[in-house]
């Protein structure tokens, strides 16, 4: 009996997680990687604290320049451990692969986010968070979404190739040039003193018509990416 | 008898080097092709190429009544591959990979723990996979291969890495008494004779010969 999507979507989720708790390759090396970026940030601008645009900015390259480490792993099992094969030869909607490898590499995001935010607050940014606390969330919950989306698109491309470490930032980073601007332009206001929510409205939306596209050119050309 | 595998003119390149060239071979229901050829005679590529994991580039090729590659989805979940690989997840246990093998495919839980059995290995079902012997490995493969009854098995050296009782045990699994179609690559040229109602001979990709066959001309293939 053919097991249906959701069915699917939650037994490699499920599996890819439990691989992650066992080997712990992605999110703790994401976490220190954006904690000792931090550290470098404050060492290297010689400032005891950032706001506004700065700390914007480096916030949102040190989350993209994260990801790259879980985008890089996240095929990784499947190709060296032939588990692709696995998943080919089984009976299921090819999508639900999509929307399992996304799912986990969006749950990597949400937990680095849980560790950098906070590291970050502590150890760069001047102004308090608080306030604008839920409209950052609103902000990286839909970045998160295309991150993922894009990631798990360009990481089943890399797999297959021998260069994968070179390729997925190559590739991944340029894709993800619309939502660092407007992660960045939605968040600058947020990390100001006394800031308001600017355009909060303008950059969400981008975000959303972002993840949308993505999405849908995703699971229209992942099949085809799983092809020989 | 039904036709289970028929292929006419089959060709298959990996970008301009042509992987296989010609083949045709037609095998019935039930009954067991030996392929044999020296190393990258396109043994594997053609096992690929039934298992829909690999495009035919050229000619026809028919798997369980499905055209490939339009007709792929027909044959998947028909099919049991056991390959170089064993397709099992390291740091998982043997029995949660047979469980998410067994979920991919809709099988129950209690097929899982019947086959754990038959491959002796409920005993070592909770260790990882890397704490695993290869002899270990080969016998879980064995019972991810036909965890979704299979019709149709394709089998690389299928008894690589096995003990003489473990090769016996995974017999009415995978063996002449499972009944099922098969395609079986071997370096052990007189069992695989044995085991055969057609052999089909491989040359640099190209099909020396095919039906049945002796030992002289299947020797004749590994010669330099």
């Amino acid at each position: 009996m053919r097991p249906s999507t959701v069915a699917t979507v939650l037994t490699i989720l499920r599996k890819d997680l439990l691989i992650e708790l066992r080997v712990r390759e992605s999110v703790p090396a994401m976490a220190l990687f954006s904690v000792t970026v931090f550290v470098l940030f404050h060492f290297g601008l010689d400032r005891d604290s950032l706001e506004g645009e700065l700390a914007s900015g480096v916030i949102w390259v040190t989350l993209l320049l994260a990801a790259v480490i879980a985008v890089n792993r996240l095929f990784v099992v499947e190709r060296e451990q032939g588990g692709i094969d696995g998943l080919l030869l089984a009976p299921i909607d090819r999508t639900a692969v999509f929307v399992a490898k996304s799912t986990a590499l969006l749950l990597y995001l949400v937990l680095l986010e849980l560790v950098a935010v906070p590291a970050f607050t502590v150890l760069l940014l001047g102004p308090g968070i608080g306030g604008a606390l839920p409209e950052l969330i609103a902000v990286l919950a839909l970045a998160n979404v295309g991150i993922a989306a894009v990631g798990t698109l360009v990481a089943a491309l890399a797999a297959e190739t021998r260069a994968r470490d070179l390729i997925v930032p190559l590739l991944l980073l340029p894709l993800l040039v619309p939502v660092v601007i407007a992660g960045a332009s939605a968040s600058e206001p947020l990390l100001s003193a006394g800031g308001g929510a600017e355009d909060l409205g303008k950059w969400l939306g981008l975000l959303a018509l972002y993840d949308m596209t993505f999405v849908l050119i995703s699971i229209a050309v992942f099949d085809y990416l799983l092809e020989d | 008898m039904a036709t289970a595998i028929e292929l006419e003119a089959l060709e298959r390149r990996f970008g301009e080097r042509p992987a296989l060239t010609g083949v045709s071979v037609s095998v019935e229901a039930g009954a067991t092709l030996a392929v044999f050829g020296a190393n990258g005679a396109g043994k594997t590529t053609l096992l690929r190429v039934l298992a829909t994991l690999l495009r035919p580039h050229a000619g026809r090729a028919r798997v369980l009544g499905a055209e490939l590659p339009d007709e792929a989805w027909k044959a998947r979940g028909k099919v049991g591959y056991l390959g170089h690989d064993p397709l099992l997840y390291r740091e998982l246990s043997g029995r949660e990979n047979l469980r998410f093998h067994a979920r991919l495919h809709g099988v129950t839980r209690a097929r899982v723990e019947e086959l754990l059995g038959a491959v002796g290995m409920s005993a070592r079902a909770e260790d990882p996979v890397r704490e695993l012997s290869r002899g270990m490995v080969q016998r879980l493969a064995a019972a991810r291969t036909v965890l979704h009854d299979p019709p149709l098995l394709l089998l690389d050296e299928p008894r690589a890495g096995l003990d003489p009782g473990a090769a016996s045990a995974l017999e009415p699994l995978i063996g002449r008494a499972s009944g099922r179609t098969r395609v079986l690559v071997t370096h052990d040229l007189e069992r695989g004779l044995a085991e055969s109602d057609v052999a089909l001979g491989l040359r640099a990709g190209v099909q020396a010969f095919v039906g049945k066959a002796d030992l002289e001309q299947v020797r004749e293939l590994y010669s330099r």
